[in-house]
């Protein structure tokens, strides 16, 4: 941890002790509940990841020494390739702008890898944690592409769309990143605030090939 | 009712599924297979509606989308109401319950038919326009009495039941029609691998070639069709539409697709399952095979019931096993007309003749009438239909080689069906939609498409062929070419084999003469929707209307939901003839995206209800909820209004939340404000280009509130910014300017200023945010907090880092109500944990939450602006008294500097923001008050600004308000008055705008 | 609905993806101060609306969040290029 100016951290610890557990944004929605009481069949499965840990590192995709360490912390290649993502042991970045990755680590190692950078990241860069602001749903099933196809205008065939690709888009009358994990798997990285709507969105979508909630 | 009309075989109906249906409240049968129309016909229904103006007792014309009278209004319940459906493509299904659109008390007995049958003379085009133009002041009787005899259909009363789904799509190339044509281009461009759709308005694939009894290589066209169709959906990557109308071709090549996935089921769609779905479909090459519309020909008294195309005789034969009468005569200015002939007669029904209005005629179906011994009177019309519901006699007469006069006595023949054919007018709506103008080609006697600049293909009836070895020639072609286009390689495809015949020239004929002038004659019905006749479009020449568009919007011709599909042809050409000019001089009209009417709830899909707009909730959103809040909508967030106890009314709430307030302390819910976090080693110099203050010297752990302006100098968002490193800050945003204000960084930071190296990201949703404020707030922070709270160490604009209630947070000491104020934020998963917990120490010192009315209230009592309440987009710092917030002394000219310095920003009678004390203490000027310094000035009085924030104060007993005056700056202590819509002035002194502690005392405790 | 490149993302994406920000190449004067109101007022408000071949500055907004320029056709609406910013586009109205 490194200090500035008396009490002003660079880089801050956001995560309290693990007596105080942290509620995502669809807690009200009690998935647990909906999980066990709900179909167990259907053609669209959705769970939710809470509390995930992310970060959106901003860096110059020109400058070799940066993409290099950044690749080196990571413990993942960071791809220039737009709309590319990589993946290792816990942790995944995709491609978001030719000078922007989001990166997903384990809620708790988000603070590490902060300090990590700070100590070993040269150059101009910032890396922020989002991880409050966004959350993570995984949409699958037979037909998981269906309800993508209903809520993205996006090509989600597997040839314009494989299996790692990652799209930003308007997702319903929100946004989302939408990375493609498998043929019929997908993971969303949408807003906190627009999360109650996407959910009541998703289920109304999924409905006519029944949805199956997971946690 | 039986089914009279039923032939005992033939069609694709299956006469072992019987389904009963309600028309116009009587019970009928009709088969599995049927569409509406076909059930009515066999069941002998002749009128189904009444026409728009005349009131005229209306039949079926058409099999298809081209349909003008049958339009029914459909549903057994309210909610399942739907106006404006074509019975010709309604599938029947059993429980159908439908009834006329048009007809009071009845179809059969319609009062306004009476009416217009002794005034239909007096009621020319332009009648509205010039009956009801004097006085305007009884416009509103007239209006009421033209609605009530107007419209067709109506609207449910209740919500729609059903869902409606949306979906987008992308392909290599999308075919529009599965007839001949498009069922060969598909399966041309599928055996090359290409992602194709294929849609189809009709239930069944096939197009004319399920109307007919044509054999491909010998055999029943069908089993070509299902060889087609199987193969089709056993290829991966294509996906086919059937029920699917393409409606809309917009700019490259984006379409729209109205697929009615369960209208043929049942009167709601089954549980869960979607009723339409619309396609947005964005495919890389579009072939079109819409394939063509028949002409009737027009002739008086051609609306009588009765009268049809003769396509519409033989699909209704075909398709249907209906023969909608029992003795028909043809009249033809082609070869394709006598197929009518033909099949009615090979049905078993009597054809008394065939008039062709050609002089000669030979071949194949000289031969085809011969063997089945049925007349042709060559270079002959039919000039007039005798009858009223139906037709029962028809006049023959001879006319001349270009058909424009009557030139022999007439034969009345008796007949109760009139099939009429004056050719073909290729399906060009579509390729018109992205403004492309269709091309008259006088070889086929219509238009086809013009040139356009959309990835299109056309082929089959839609280029005007209609053979069909070389509409399938043309199918297969186009598949071919999307293919190379698209540099897929093509298969070989063999052409079916067709039987072929030598046809005779078709005779251009638009409007059949009659031995009385246009004006004089029986009406001659051009467009039947909307009562326009020949007559009409002559009358409207004559009256000066040249442009064909005039004419249209003069007699509303095409203007009717079948958007002239029948008569848009016949009305231009009568247009052309009148003026002496030819048909591509006259041109035509503009067709436009839908191609048929569609529902409003495939328009909105599941954007409605709950999910019409996206409801945007902050961590606290339970909390709230749970306390009573009362919600406003501030962009798509919901914020706390004001937190209500059980029977009190608003004024007291805020009355409470007020003194509670400033008195101990209030929370406030913060979250929504934009944040932005800002790093970078010219991160520091950025914000002093961005904000109107200086920011060089802002040292870390200090705070500082900015102005932000446009190049124009005026004011477009405020909000604090803090120092967290060097070069790292974190700024706050208005609530609705976030993405605003993100995105003018970004434009500026890409296009201008590229060289800066900074990095902007947005933290809005990543922290939670909760305002406590109020003497008491120092004292309910310590208790959660082991930071230092001291005034000394930490000060009024300084921010820290430390724990509340266990959870890491920077608090900031900021203040937007001038109280003692602290504002922690927090990671938002731990947002909620930490309310509660302040709630939990809270009670001691009446903690209250407070939303956003009071938050209005606290700051206007110490004159703090709200950014686009208090400033409009006209209003730049000086005006708001805020000169101190500008530093003209910064080095780089600053976003809005130039601006300020024009001659119109430094004229000192500008709006200006002040203060306003009303003389009553009592009454609060409503907000929006325009200001006036004479009140007894003469109407219109000159007036000075208006008022932007006005409250009740229950701190200070006294209304307080805020508002733009011209020179209002150098005006303190004079007065301005603000009339009221009821007569009312109210009298207010100009004030400084900070009416609760001037020198800021009870922030810096 | 225009059907868009990105030259960031480098493949089409769908209009409600994109803003459009007006027309493109206007720099910001480097010396403001040095400019009469009447210049300042041109560079603030005054655009060109030609029929034909237009240069626009649009942004990625639901995408990368870029900025880029446009040459559209006002007539057709043909997108004849995409390009980044500090690029010069290669269709005009003179070629």
């Amino acid at each position: 941890m490194s200090e500035a100016n008396n009490n002003v951290r660079l880089v801050m610890d956001q995560l309290p002790g693990d007596d105080i557990q942290g509620r995502s944004p669809l807690h009200h929605a009690d998935l647990a509940t909906v999980a066990a009481q709900g179909s167990q069949e259907g053609g669209v499965t959705i769970q939710h990841h809470p509390l995930v840990g992310l970060l959106t590192l901003r860096c110059n995709a020109g400058d070799a020494d940066q993409m290099a360490a950044a690749s080196k912390l990571l413990g993942v290649e960071l791809h220039c390739q737009p709309l590319t993502s990589s993946a290792g042991e816990g942790v995944a970045v995709r491609w978001m702008s030719p000078d922007e990755w989001l990166i997903s680590v384990d809620g708790a190692k988000a603070f590490d890898l902060e300090t990590a950078f700070h100590n070993d990241m040269p150059g101009h860069y910032a890396l922020v944690n989002v991880g409050g602001g966004l959350t993570v749903l995984e949409v699958s099933g037979e037909h998981a592409v269906d309800v993508m196809m209903k809520t993205a205008p996006v090509d989600f065939h597997l040839n314009t769309f494989p299996v790692g690709k990652v799209v930003s888009t308007v997702f319903a009358k929100s946004s989302a990143t939408i990375r493609r994990l498998a043929d019929d798997r997908f993971e969303l990285v949408i807003r906190r605030s627009f999360a109650d709507y996407l959910w009541l969105w998703l289920q109304d979508a999924s409905r006519e090939y029944g949805l199956v909630v997971r946690t | 009712m039986n089914q009279k009309n039923r032939l005992q075989s033939g069609g694709r109906i299956d006469r072992n599924q019987p389904m009963s249906f309600e028309f116009n409240g009587q019970l009928m049968v009709g088969y599995q297979g049927d569409t509406l129309a076909s059930a009515l016909l066999a069941n002998g229904v002749d009128v189904v509606g009444r026409s728009f103006k005349y009131s005229r007792p209306r039949g079926i014309v058409t099999a298809g989308a081209d349909e003008p009278n049958a339009v029914v209004q459909l549903g057994a319940t309210e909610a399942t109401q739907t106006p404006n459906v074509r019975a010709t493509q309604q599938e029947l299904f059993d429980g159908l319950v439908a009834g006329s659109t048009n007809g009071w008390p009845s179809v059969d007995n319609d009062f306004m038919g009476m009416v217009g049958k002794i005034g239909g003379s007096m009621m020319p085009p332009g009648f509205y326009y010039k009956t009801f133009m004097f006085p305007q002041s009884l416009w509103e009787t007239y209006e009421t009495f033209i609605r009530k005899a107007a419209g067709l259909g109506r609207s449910s009363k209740e919500s729609d039941v059903d869902v409606y789904d949306r979906m987008n799509q992308f392909c290599d190339v999308l075919v529009v029609g599965a007839g001949p044509a498009g069922l060969c281009a598909a399966l041309a461009a599928a055996r090359g691998g290409a992602r194709v759709i294929l849609a189809d308005e009709q239930s069944e694939f096939g197009g004319s070639l399920l109307d007919g009894k044509e054999t491909i290589s010998g055999k029943p066209a069908d089993e070509w069709i299902n060889k087609v169709v199987t193969e089709l959906e056993k290829t991966e990557d294509v996906l086919l539409l059937p029920r699917s109308t393409v409606n809309g071709y917009h700019d490259q090549n984006f379409l729209t697709i109205h697929q009615r996935c369960s209208d043929h089921l049942s009167d709601r769609a089954p549980t869960n399952q979607p009723r339409h779905r619309m396609h947005r479909v964005r495919a890389k090459r579009v072939i079109l095979a819409t394939g063509a519309q028949e002409r009737p020909l027009v002739f008086g008294n051609n609306d009588i019931p009765g009268c049809m195309t003769s396509t519409a005789v033989s699909t209704y034969i075909n398709r249907y096993g209906v023969a909608p009468g029992e003795n028909l005569v043809v009249m033809t200015t082609n070869d394709y007309g006598y197929q009518a002939a033909m099949d009615w007669h090979d049905a078993g029904r009597k054809v008394s003749c065939v008039v062709d209005t050609r002089e000669t005629v030979t071949g194949y179906v000289v031969d085809a009438m011969h063997e089945r011994g049925i007349r042709i009177m060559t270079g002959s019309a039919i000039t007039e239909v005798h009858g009223s519901k139906r037709v029962k006699a028809v006049s023959i007469a001879p006319i001349n080689e270009d058909g424009s006069k009557v030139v022999g006595p007439a034969a009345k023949w008796n007949v109760d069906t009139v099939a009429s054919s004056g050719g073909w007018s290729p399906a060009v709506h579509l390729s018109c939609h992205t403004g492309s103008r269709p091309v008259w080609n006088d070889d086929i006697i219509g238009f086809v498409p013009g040139p356009t600049v959309q990835k299109q293909l056309t082929a089959g009836g839609i280029n005007g062929c209609y053979e069909l070895e070389n509409v399938f020639k043309e199918g297969l072609g186009a598949g071919k070419q999307a293919l190379k286009e698209l540099g897929l390689e093509p298969t070989r495809l063999m052409t079916p084999k067709v039987e072929s015949h030598e046809r005779n020239p078709a005779m251009a004929l638009f409007l059949v003469p009659h031995r009385k002038p246009m004006s004089r004659a029986p009406k001659q019905f051009v467009d039947y929707q909307n009562d326009v006749t020949a007559g009409g479009i002559e009358l409207a020449c004559r009256e000066g209307f040249q442009s064909i568009e005039h004419v249209k919007r003069y007699t509303a011709l095409g203007f009717g939901t079948d958007q002239g599909k029948l008569g848009n042809i016949n009305g231009m050409a009568i247009a052309a003839q009148v003026q002496n000019k030819t048909l591509p001089e006259t041109g035509t009209t503009v067709f436009r995206p839908n191609y048929t009417p569609i529902t409003f709830g495939a328009i909105a899909g599941r954007d409605c209800g709950e999910l019409f707009d996206p409801k945007r909730y902050t961590a606290m959103q339970p909390w709230h909820v749970a306390n009573g809040a009362l919600f406003e909508d501030v962009g798509q967030w919901k914020r706390p209004w004001y937190f209500p106890k059980p029977g009190e009314s608003m004024q007291a709430a805020l009355n409470r939340e007020c003194k509670a307030t400033r008195e101990s302390v209030g929370i406030l819910d913060a979250s929504t404000l934009g944040k932005i976090d800002i790093q970078g080693k010219d991160a520091r110099e950025f914000l002093g280009r961005v904000y109107t203050n200086a920011w060089a010297k802002l040292p870390v752990g200090k705070c500082r509130y900015g102005l932000m302006c446009g190049e124009d100098g005026m004011i477009f968002d405020d909000g604090v910014t803090s120092c967290l490193g060097e070069n790292h800050f974190l700024m706050t945003t208005t609530t609705g300017g976030a993405a605003r204000v993100l995105e003018w960084l970004e434009i500026y930071h890409q296009t201008e200023w590229p060289e800066l190296e900074v990095y902007f990201n947005s933290v809005t949703d990543h922290w939670s945010t909760m305002t406590i404020s109020g003497p008491n707030s120092r004292k309910l922070l310590a208790e959660l907090t082991d930071a230092d709270l001291s005034n000394d160490n930490f000060g009024f604009m300084d921010w820290k880092t430390a724990n509340v209630a266990g959870v890491p947070a920077r608090i900031f000491r900021i203040s937007f109500t001038g109280e003692l104020s602290y504002e922690i934020n927090v990671q938002a998963n731990y947002g909620l944990h930490v309310w509660e917990q302040l709630f939990a120490h809270g009670e001691k010192y009446n903690l209250t939450p407070y939303g956003t009315e009071t938050m209005h209230i606290l700051r206007a009592e110490k004159g703090f602006i709200i950014a686009g309440q208090d400033t409009d987009g006209a209003v730049h710092p000086h005006d708001l008294g805020m000169s101190w917030a500008v530093a003209n002394s910064k080095p780089f000219s600053y976003i809005g500097k130039r601006g300020m310095a024009r001659e119109d920003c430094v004229r000192p009678d500008r709006k200006q923001l002040v203060g306003l004390k009303t003389t009553d203490p009592n009454v609060v000027i409503p907000e929006g008050s325009q200001g006036v310094f004479d009140p007894k000035a003469p109407i219109p009085m000159p007036m000075v600004g208006h008022v932007t924030s006005s409250y009740w104060s229950e701190n200070l007993g006294h209304s307080i308000a805020m508002g733009l005056v011209k020179g209002g700056l150098s005006k303190m202590g004079e007065k301005v008055y603000y009339p009221q819509a009821d007569g009312s002035v109210i009298e207010a002194e100009i004030c400084s705008p900070v009416f609760l502690d001037p020198k800021g005392e009870r922030q810096n405790v | 609905m225009l059907h868009i490149f990105c030259p960031h993302c480098a493949e089409y994406r769908e209009e409600e993806e994109f803003h459009a920000k007006g027309q493109a190449h206007i720099p910001r004067p480097l010396d403001p101060e040095a400019l009469s109101d009447k210049e300042w007022g041109e560079y603030l408000y005054f655009r060109k609306n030609p029929r034909g071949i237009h240069h626009e500055l649009w942004v990625h907004a639901a995408g990368c969040r870029k900025f880029f320029n446009m040459t559209r056709d006002t007539v057709t609406y043909e997108i004849h290029e995409t390009y980044k910013i500090g690029e010069k586009p290669t269709v005009t109205a003179q070629s």
